[in-house]
């Protein structure tokens, strides 16, 4: 009996919410009309090229197109890897994202930390407005003034470094490039990246700093006990987002700063990828080396994000 | 020098508002510095001086050895004041007919690259940010996931290529159209910003969603909107990617691309007769320095306006969504 009247209750229940879905559609279309082009460029532009992924698995060739070329296993991810090249690359980009986490991570840091203890208003708001402007500098002009302020003849650095006897072009030395890259990177984003460690700076409970200043905490000691607890969810977060990129270095700036003299090092996944794909037109070697990347990315962050809720109770989601 | 302006000019701009919300929390630990806190803060203004001045130098150094001569420049005499003081450098860019057309192409790519994201953002994020859309997890969920995986190289060109979109304005700006980013922080926003009353005030007045969207939250979201039309801008003016990997034909070439093969691959157009090559060299350089300052010129100019909003940007989107 009761169960019967259960089933009914649960079975008109499901009822009442199809119809409230029903009643919801009709009054509210307008939402899903607004949907309609936005989710046709999701499918189209990011959906439509994961399936086209598949390629990775085949023997692409335009005539028989992306379904109807012949399937060719693990074939191309074979290739790769029998390509001493291929460790060459992974080792490069490994490197070159590491350098660049461990040098530049805790440089925003370093400086959110410091602004905060100025009190001389004029002097923060230079330091924040100066440093944030290089971010919105394009790559191009980036690299072209590296480029400049490095050439031998007339940038100042490279008569800088001359003067201390490193007169060697730094641009064109396989050894300087991931420092180049690196460095400029930090020079280019250390400011911006510390707006969000401002940001949650601010929003520390100002009691804390009471307490400590009735504890007779220096100013060392209020940052080591207080600054540094409170800006640590935002530490953890940004930490997750770059350890989980490692292998997505973009291809923009390690693509402008090549040159066939520091190649060695300079040839990453991403430019690699650019060069068999577009200029070789292997198509399915690309595809697989790409996907390959992307795979590895995901892991990593998925990986990241799991230890790190584990371990500090904080993640992404 | 552009630069120090605009911080004084932003500073003198936000002042009032500034000092309406100076902290009273700032005063009380102020007090009384031990000898060893007065040391810190030395350390602490050194370090922020020597920063300032890493960012500056370079800076400097290229806008004063964009009015400075040929010769000097080339000769490397150049470090933080012109030498020489001439604008011949400018006059070789903006009578260069590449870089002018690039500069048109990239105006059109910003300006309207922008109209169309901001729309399409607005058109998926608002319908997103609203409760009782049917299926908001599942498209949620989609939006996110292409912040964690992307198709690739390959897989997006040959969609673009299958669209017929190769070699055309619009590759540079359909396939690039929505960023996830900007969806999330506009969701976001919508959620937090706009009170459920005014919805329901609306809904007894009978409006529709449309026209609620419309009159209502559009003008409530200018922030918002100011936010993501900078970024997508922004982006749009300094990207090259894009363009190298789709474009072919040189009169559709962005700026960036311009300046590629200009300051990066060092391919100058201009005439060279053997008499006059050391001259034509020396303008070579210079004219590197002056094309640097001219194509940043646009985004100095929204500058001040920027950094303030930015800022606001950093901050909604690292809101949990």
């Amino acid at each position: 009996m009761t169960a019967t009247v259960e089933a009914r209750t649960a079975a008109e229940l499901r009822g009442r919410r199809r119809d409230t879905r029903r009643r919801n559609l009709r009054r509210h279309w307008q939402l899903y009309v607004l949907l309609v082009l936005p989710v046709a460029y999701f499918v189209v532009f990011q959906y439509i090229p994961m399936a086209n992924n598949v390629i990775a698995f085949k023997d692409y060739n335009v005539v028989d197109g992306i379904w109807g070329s012949p399937w060719a296993g693990l074939e191309h991810f074979e290739r790769f890897f029998a390509n001493p090249v291929a460790w060459d690359l992974i080792r490069n980009t490994l490197m070159l994202s590491l350098y660049g986490f461990l040098a530049g991570f805790p440089i925003p840091i370093l400086l959110a930390l410091a602004l905060n203890e100025v009190r001389v208003r004029f002097f923060k708001r230079t330091v924040q407005m100066v440093t944030y402007a290089p971010h919105f500098i394009s790559t191009v002009i980036v690299v072209s003034m590296l480029i400049l302020i490095f050439s031998p003849r007339i940038g100042f650095m490279a008569n800088f470094l001359g003067f201390f006897g490193m007169d060697s072009n730094l641009l064109a030395d396989p050894d300087a490039f991931r420092s180049v890259y690196v460095w400029s990177d930090i020079w280019q984003s250390a400011g911006y990246s510390a707006i969000i460690y401002m940001a949650a700076l601010a929003g520390i409970d100002p009691t804390l700093y009471e307490a400590a200043k009735l504890d007779g905490a220096s100013r060392l000691q209020k940052i080591w006990h207080v600054d540094l607890p409170g800006i640590a969810p935002t530490v953890v977060v940004v930490m997750i987002l770059s350890v989980g990129s490692v292998m997505a270095i973009g291809f923009e700036k390690a693509f402008l700063l090549q040159n066939p003299l520091n190649l060695s090092q300079s040839e990453i996944i991403a430019t690699y990828t650019y060069k068999i794909g577009l200029l070789n037109a292997d198509f399915s070697l690309a595809t697989a080396i790409g996907l390959f990347n992307s795979v590895i990315n995901l892991v990593l962050l998925l990986a990241v994000n799991t230890v790190s809720k584990r371990v500090t109770g904080n993640g992404l989601w | 020098m552009t630069l120090t302006t605009a911080a004084r000019a932003g500073s003198a701009t936000e002042s009032p508002e500034a000092k309406a919300r100076r902290p009273k929390r700032r005063r009380a630990p102020q007090v009384q510095d031990t000898p060893a806190d007065r040391i810190f803060m030395v350390g602490v203004y050194i370090l922020l001086t020597t920063f300032l001045l890493i960012v500056l130098v370079p800076l400097i150094n290229i806008v004063a050895s964009s009015f400075s001569s040929p010769a000097a420049v080339s000769g490397g005499r150049v470090f933080l004041w012109p030498v020489d003081f001439t604008l011949i450098g400018y006059e070789a860019v903006l009578s260069n007919e590449d870089i002018l057309t690039g500069f048109g192409n990239s105006l059109f790519y910003a300006v309207v690259g922008t109209l169309v994201s901001i729309t399409l953002t607005v058109m998926i994020a608002y319908p997103l940010s609203r409760a009782e859309l049917v299926g908001r997890k599942v498209l949620i969920g989609g939006v996110l996931f292409t912040m964690l995986f992307s198709g690739g190289l390959i897989p997006t060109y040959m969609v673009v290529r299958a669209l017929g979109l190769l070699d055309t304005r619009w590759a540079i700006i359909i396939p690039a159209a929505i960023g996830a980013w900007q969806v999330l922080i506009a969701m976001t926003f919508f959620r937090s910003s706009i009170p459920a009353e005014l919805y329901e005030a609306a809904q007894l007045d009978g409006a529709s969603d449309f026209r609620f969207l419309w009159s209502v939250v559009l003008p409530l979201s200018k922030p918002l909107l100011a936010v993501i039309a900078l970024m997508y801008g922004i982006g749009q003016w300094n990207s090259y990617f894009s363009a190298l990997i789709y474009l072919r034909s040189e009169e559709l070439y962005p700026l960036q691309l311009v300046l590629r093969n200009i300051l990066v691959l060092n391919n100058n157009s201009g005439g060279s007769d053997l008499a006059n090559q050391m001259a034509a060299e020396q303008m070579a350089d210079l004219m590197k320095f002056s094309l640097i300052v001219i194509s940043t010129v646009p985004v100095l100019l929204v500058y001040p306006f920027v950094a303030r909003h930015f800022t606001k940007g950093v901050m909604l989107g690292s809101v949990k969504g």
